[in-house]
């Protein structure tokens, strides 16, 4: 089994998806969670698997039913999609834990099991973008993630759900056009839709001029994907409007698969000479998005009064910083942003369990309802705490060991404006950080917190879980190290 | 002595930290049982100063000492080892921290205090981002610990919770976050790149010898101290104020001893651990340093002596006296190093005295304001005979630690071309003589409000000895100060250049 | 002037398909109307799928079958398939976003009661003011 294990660690989920329908007639969403938790469990336990023999072997190729590339679709598993596939399921396995008990929080009985299923497909779509090496395959994984997390979102609460499901419905397909489009233009200049094969046809015809357009299309397709300033536009309603459980699997994960995408784009496919030596104009204008993001990210963030909306934004901040490692072309810079993919998605999925918790005791997930928190439920209190500091980059948590290294890497690579573009969104995450900490564990003794017990232990978990990985990969060099080597693989 | 098999002297920094931070969950886990709480916490103090002491002589038979404990990039550690400054500042921060949880004990009970537990938490976790800081072998491990302290005495300040200690709190964090990663993150990323992507502790420079322009190497060096905000240099030292508002206990250890000292602590190791004499004395950096440390000597007294409510007074005293560790090791020569080194030790035994009698006053009768204490030392002869010592220590006058110290002080400042220094020293002894002897007199020899009642009244016993015991050590460390000097002078390298001053 | 209009001319298709994918774009921006967006979606996305259908052309190109004449198999210039294959799955996709889209629509129309889009935002406007919480503390 385990020389399928590239091709099982999406099947089975997918495979999955399929049965839930037709057995969740017999035990109802019981049923349906049991076979999600259990898909989901196998594809942790393959990409952990997976992680492992690339550890020894370096990378790992699995050619889809015997045909080899280009007639048949390849899975490759190199260091980084190894480290995004590991971050992808794990978070969904503790999301799925979080569902448990927290389905109740936001959704009727009779939603749950369709619910579920598509929440599967969603996980297995992520997965699908992140293991294949083929651009078109890549394609039709993004439509299947993007599809059903449309669905995902309008299933909220509120009506503004529908709303918000249907904005991000619209700027997503014409985000995945683009993307579609700029493949079109790579096969035309080509002729082949492997990855591998891109690769090398490809610094042969990098003055083509389809070859550059494919670049734009993609490019400006994925920031769409990923919320990258200012095309972020549909992800604060998105985020706020979803149901808890998704909301903690789409924060912590979905827009870093699109940013691991154009990893993917830059490195592997164009390779780093394109941005340096042919097109650097883009390279600029995507490092000034992104610091742009990191700067306005945390700065809008300062003014929601919604915890959410508030993360949301911050998350606009994180992304830019991901996408800084794509323009470094410098090994610490790269290294740091991919880095940095697993450490905000610890960071924040932590801090979209809080917010669930906080929807379960008090029906809505105001910021200021945090009041009195930490007297009342100190678990979840620790929770944000922890992933709050590590969102700033205090040193001993994860997220100062990435800044650290793209900050090193800017000033290697000669660009040393981004140190202080870096510690100026430090300083506003303080800000809010620190607002909330206040309200959490500092609130007057005469206010009376809303939130008046601990949510059960299966939802308190996952939230632990991840605050405490920001604490240990902060001061462990595990997944450093793990970074440098996906970065030197990029790089080579 | 070994631990899980290695050898107690490697892992010793580590065990200490380890020591200090796991008597959280052991307090949380009695708090409801106060007196178990407090046994722990007193327990795990006294273990903890047996472990530095252990350290110290093991570091005294030339054991090596420190441990790595993780490379999270090239030329970026979680590191620790021991040296004569380490040891010195941990030997002072660990030995006060028992007689300050004892304090603490006397102090909380009679006052009352709620959130006693979390109080008694944080400070076990500032305590082992001390020793942290203190057994750090490079800048990453003590910037690490020093944005640790900040955070984990944030609960400290802001204790009461009335919007006074909010306000309070929110100063002393904007201006520790603030400045930290303003200032010195920014300098850490600049001597990473100087150093060439070292940042260990080097003795005699881990910059020695860098090729890099004056002006750049001035410019990291300014803004390295300035992240340092904690040594409470001008114009960065609003927060030690605005600090005040917390407990007295924490204003006596951590806003005397442990966190100002952090400060202190980590520009003595820029000075010489990072920089290293010879290139600052070649930039010509050290006279910023020197001029500011004058400045805030005597701007810092001038303003101590419009202060009438006590411990802000002595805050303001804190704030001049800590820029006489600054300006020790500014001087760049080795008698003026030996002086700012040996002030960390003598200014923590006689500045806590005071804070601890300031505290015992305010339990007791209630008093707070210097204009208030006639005749007090009728009604509290041993609180005010310790603060007597602790003030006679401010101005450097025998029996009190602090005149040894301040001797090299002038040593040091007579060797080096900055005369004017002399002139300093001069005025700011005078000034704070202006300042406490005052306090001194009223205390002794004025008579008691009309009215007033005039039993003895001192502070609950623990209190009394803790303060009793911290005025004694400041007499002990003059009539004996050999450990002490000896420590400060291999800190500076005094025996080196001097061959062998044994 | 002349070799520009030559060009265009000459590329004719992707003149089309560009006008196509302008026109898409500018339903879906100016259209208030939800349905018509998503009519805007769909021109969009025809475009694409023509592009790549026409990347696959070839000249004088029949369908990819091989023929048998007089017992020998012939292999005329046939058209690429390739385009043809991933442009099926790519209207699979289109009609599922379509299908997903309207059911979303229908869903927006039974809790709004319309489906204006300026109606809608106006709507939730209401709703912010009424006391939901300020800036938090």
């Amino acid at each position: 089994m385990h020389e399928h294990l590239p091709v099982l660690v999406i099947v089975v989920p997918l495979m999955t998806a399929l049965l839930i329908p037709l057995l969740s007639r017999f035990g109802g969403v019981r049923t349906a969670w049991t076979l999600v938790a259990a898909a989901l469990g196998f594809s942790t336990y393959a990409s952990w698997a997976l992680l492992a023999r690339v550890g020894q072997e370096g990378f790992v190729r699995y050619a889809m039913g015997g045909w080899l590339a280009p007639t048949g679709i390849e899975y490759v598993v190199d260091p980084l999609n190894a480290m995004v596939l590991v971050m992808v399921s794990s978070v969904g396995v503790l999301a799925t834990l979080w569902m448990a008990r927290g389905l109740a929080v936001d959704l009727a009985p009779e939603r749950r099991s369709g619910y579920l299923t598509v929440f599967l497909l969603f996980v297995t779509g992520l997965m699908g973008i992140t293991i294949t090496g083929d651009v078109f395959n890549l394609y039709v994984f993004l439509e299947i993630s993007s599809i059903t997390s449309y669905v995902l979102i309008g299933m909220g609460r509120r009506r503004q759900a529908l709303y918000a499901g249907y904005s991000y419905l619209i700027v997503g397909s014409i985000g995945a056009t683009f993307i579609l489009l700029g493949i079109g233009y790579l096969y035309q200049a080509t002729g082949t839709l492997a990855m591998a094969d891109l690769a090398e046809r490809l610094p042969e015809l990098f003055h083509q001029r389809n070859v550059l357009t494919a670049f734009a299309f993609v490019t400006v397709g994925l920031a769409v994907k990923m919320a990258l300033f200012p095309l972020h536009g549909w992800q604060p309603s998105a985020y706020s409007q979803a149901p808890a459980g998704a909301s903690i699997f789409l924060a912590a994960t979905a827009t870093k698969v699109s940013a691991y995408t154009l990893y993917r784009f830059v490195y592997t496919i164009y390779g780093p000479r394109f941005l340096i030596d042919v097109l650097p104009t883009a390279r600029d204008l995507i490092l000034v998005s992104a610091c742009a993001g990191i700067v306005f990210g945390p700065l809008l963030a300062l003014r929601q009064s919604d915890l959410k909306r508030l993360l949301a934004y911050s998350s606009v901040g994180q992304i830019g910083t991901i996408v800084l490692g794509v323009v470094l072309l410098d090994p610490a810079g790269t290294a740091g942003g991919i880095l940095h993919m697993w450490n905000h998605a610890a960071a924040k999925g932590a801090l979209f369990c809080v917010a669930g918790a906080l929807a379960a005791r008090t029906g809505g997930t105001r910021v200021k309802d945090l009041a009195g928190l930490g007297r009342r439920a100190p678990w979840t209190g620790a929770t944000v705490t922890i992933a709050g500091l590590s969102m700033i980059g205090v040193p001993l948590t994860a997220g100062f060991q990435s800044k650290w290294l793209l900050a090193t890497g800017a000033l290697e690579a000669g660009m040393p404006l981004v140190v202080p573009v870096l510690l100026l969104s430090s300083l506003f995450t303080v800000i809010y950080v620190w607002r909330i900490g206040m309200l959490v564990w500092f609130a007057p003794d005469d206010v009376e917190p809303k939130v008046t017990s601990e949510v059960p232990w299966s939802m308190r978990i996952p939230g632990l879980v991840l605050a405490g990985l920001c604490l240990v990969l902060g001061v462990t060099s595990w997944a450093g190290t793990w970074a440098q080597a996906a970065a030197e693989a990029l790089l080579r | 002595m070994t631990l899980f098999g290695r050898p107690l002297a490697e892992i010793g920094p580590v065990v200490s930290m380890a020591l200090c931070a796991g008597a959280v969950p052991l307090l949380v886990l009695f708090r409801k049982l106060p007196n178990l709480r407090e046994a722990t916490s007193l327990l795990v103090a006294v273990t903890n100063f047996a472990l530095v002491l252990f350290l110290y002589d093991a570091w005294k038979r030339g054991v090596p000492i420190g441990t790595h404990i993780a490379t999270l990039a090239p030329g970026f550690q979680l590191a620790f080892r021991a040296d004569a400054l380490g040891l010195l500042f941990a030997l002072v921060a660990s030995g006060l921290w028992i007689l300050n949880t004892l304090y603490s004990i006397g102090y909380m009970r009679a006052h009352h205090e709620q959130h006693q537990t979390r109080f008694y938490a944080c400070f076990a976790l500032s305590i082992a981002a001390v020793m942290g800081a203190a057994f750090a072998k490079n800048a990453f491990t003590m910037f690490a610990a020093y944005e640790v302290l900040s955070l984990v005495t944030y609960p400290l300040v802001i204790h009461a919770q009335t919007p006074e200690a909010r306000a309070g709190a929110k100063r002393y964090l904007t201006y520790l976050l603030g400045t930290s990663i303003g200032f010195q993150l920014p300098a850490l990323f600049l001597v990473w790149h100087l150093g060439n992507g070292s940042l260990d502790f080097t003795t005699g420079g881990l910059l020695h010898g860098s090729t890099a322009s004056a002006g750049l190497l001035t410019f990291t060096f300014v803004l390295y101290v300035a992240g340092l905000a904690k040594c409470a240099v001008m114009p960065f030292h609003g927060w030690l104020p605005a600090a005040m508002v917390a407990p007295t206990p924490v204003s006596a250890l951590l806003h005397a001893v442990a966190v100002v000292k952090m400060g202190v602590f980590g520009v003595s190791r820029v000075v010489l651990d990072v920089f290293g004499t010879d290139t600052l004395s070649r930039i010509g950096a050290n006279d910023i340093l020197i001029g500011a440390a004058c400045f805030t000597i005597v701007v810092a007294s001038l303003i101590a002596l419009a202060q009438d409510n006590l411990k802000r007074r002595l805050a303001y005293s804190t704030i001049s006296q800590l820029s006489y560790v600054l300006l020790g090791v500014a001087l760049l020569v080795p008698a003026g190093v030996t002086g700012g080194i040996a002030h960390i030790g003598a200014h923590a035994v006689s500045k806590i005295t005071l804070f601890f009698a300031a505290g015992a006053i305010y339990v007791a009768v209630h008093k707070t304001k210097v204009s208030e204490l006639d005749g007090l030392a009728r009604r509290m002869p041993i609180t005010m005979t310790a603060f007597a010592v602790g003030a006679l220590a401010m101005i450097g006058l025998p029996p009190a630690a602090t005149m040894i110290s301040k001797d090299w002080l002038l040593k040091g400042a007579a060797a080096g071309p900055n005369v004017f220094v002399l002139v300093v020293l001069g005025t700011s002894a005078l000034l704070n003589a202006a300042y406490f002897l005052p306090i001194v007199w009223r205390a002794f020899f004025k008579p008691l409000p009309e009215g007033a009642p005039t039993g003895r009244q001192e502070a609950p016993w623990p209190c009394v000895v803790a303060l009793a015991a911290t005025a004694l050590l400041t007499i002990a460390l003059f009539l004996f100060p050999d450990g002490l000097l000896h420590l400060a002078q291999e800190a500076a390298g005094y025996v080196a250049t001097h061959g062998g001053g044994h | 002037m002349d070799d520009l209009l030559r060009e265009l001319v000459r590329h004719y298709k992707y003149v089309i398909y560009a006008l196509l994918m302008v026109i898409g774009l500018y339903a879906i921006i100016a259209k208030g109307h939800l349905v018509k967006k998503i009519i805007g979606l769909n021109l969009l996305q025809t475009a694409v799928f023509l592009f790549y259908l026409s990347i696959g052309r070839v000249k004088g190109g029949t369908v990819p079958v091989l023929w048998e004449g007089d017992g020998a198999p012939v292999t005329p210039i046939y058209e690429n398939p390739v385009p043809h294959v991933l442009m099926l799955t790519a209207i699979v996709v289109g009609v599922s976003t379509t299908a997903v889209a309207l059911a979303l629509v229908v869903r927006i129309h039974r809790a709004y009661g319309t489906v204006e889009e300026v109606e809608i935002l106006a709507a939730d406007e209401d709703e912010a003011d009424e006391p939901t919480g300020d800036a938090g503390a």
